[in-house]
């Protein structure tokens, strides 16, 4: 390899990690609640070092963002957070309790690592779902489910999954990924 | 002074939100049948507790500086806490810390079947190969 080729190799390496910089020298503004030239400078010295010391693979982001779909995922979201919330401290009152679980493996159509976490994520904040066990090469989650009585209940909870992806993919997912998710 | 006295009043509401949502989730903690199941009292509730705590603290203090703050607190509670429910579900699960009475299906049980029996297929293979070796 050349001199040439390493430093393009790190340059495109820089632009890759870019974002992340950037959020980190936000967080460290928050964090010290003001926002000035030396929190800049000692933000941006830190998250090098840390992207440097701390090193994780690359995120591969599609390029697509359809900011439409994505207030859409934020609405329903946060509308079955605060329904599921509620639902689940009735459920810890409720006198009869909690009579049957369930474990379930979804299938995921997509094949991008990066939906199939931000899936997971969306999944696990909702109560009454959480992932026990990802499978990555195949895209299936298995999720335990609260409080699930028969087998509607159980595909009930896989079209729930399969809208939130959907609704994922349809923000931040691939065009590749929008044709795979169409019903 | 009204909108103070509204703004105070929405306070107070998110705040009670707040702690009859906690209280929920030590409650479920107690009466919730296994660890899978605790684990849905102890991660979910207190997610949306914390959101209305943070829109109390938000809503009383009404400055810049203190929704900065508050902000990183919510966004890392977002982050960490599927990640930790995460690796204690699937620990929990491992382990078999969980009653299987209560299971009406099992889909990871079959998938782990299944792969038990083809790797004892595998490795029933290798071992033959190494016998012919021999």
């Amino acid at each position: 390899m050349t001199e040439r080729d390493t430093f393009a190799a790190a340059r495109a390496n820089f632009v890759q990690q870019l974002p992340l910089l950037i959020a980190l020298v936000v967080l460290w503004m928050l964090l010290w609640g003001a926002v000035s030239w030396l929190n800049l400078i000692t933000g941006f010295l830190l998250a090098l070092l840390v992207t440097r010391v701390f090193y994780l693979p690359p995120v591969e982001l599609s390029g697509r963002f359809n900011p439409i779909w994505f207030a859409a995922f934020l609405v329903r979201f946060v509308g079955e957070l605060v329904f599921a919330s509620f639902q689940v401290a009735f459920q810890a009152f409720d006198p009869r309790g909690v009579r049957s679980n369930a474990v379930i493996a979804v299938q995921l159509h997509t094949r991008s690592d990066f939906i199939m976490t931000l899936t997971a994520i969306a999944l696990s904040l909702i109560p009454g779902s959480l992932v026990v066990e990802a499978d990555r090469e195949r895209s299936i989650l298995y999720l335990h489910a609260l409080n699930v009585g028969d087998s509607a209940g159980v595909d009930q909870v896989r079209s729930k999954v399969l809208a939130v992806e959907n609704r994922l993919v349809r923000a931040l997912g691939s065009s590749d990924d929008v044709r795979r998710t169409r019903p | 002074m009204t909108s103070d006295l509204l703004l105070d009043l929405a306070a107070v509401v998110s705040l009670l939100l707040g702690a009859f949502l906690s209280l929920a989730a030590g409650v479920g903690l107690v009466r919730f049948p296994d660890a899978l199941s605790r684990l849905h009292a102890a991660t979910k509730p207190q997610v949306l507790g914390l959101i209305f705590v943070v829109a109390a603290i938000a809503l009383e203090a009404r400055s810049w500086s203190t929704l900065l703050a508050l902000t990183p607190v919510l966004l890392f509670q977002v982050l960490t806490a599927p990640i930790s429910a995460h690796m204690v579900g699937r620990a929990g699960y491992r382990t078999g810390n969980f009653r299987k009475e209560l299971m009406l299906v099992d889909e990871l049980e079959d998938a782990v079947d299944r792969a038990t029996r083809e790797s004892e297929r595998t490795a029933g293979d290798a071992d033959s190969d190494s016998d012919s070796g021999r």
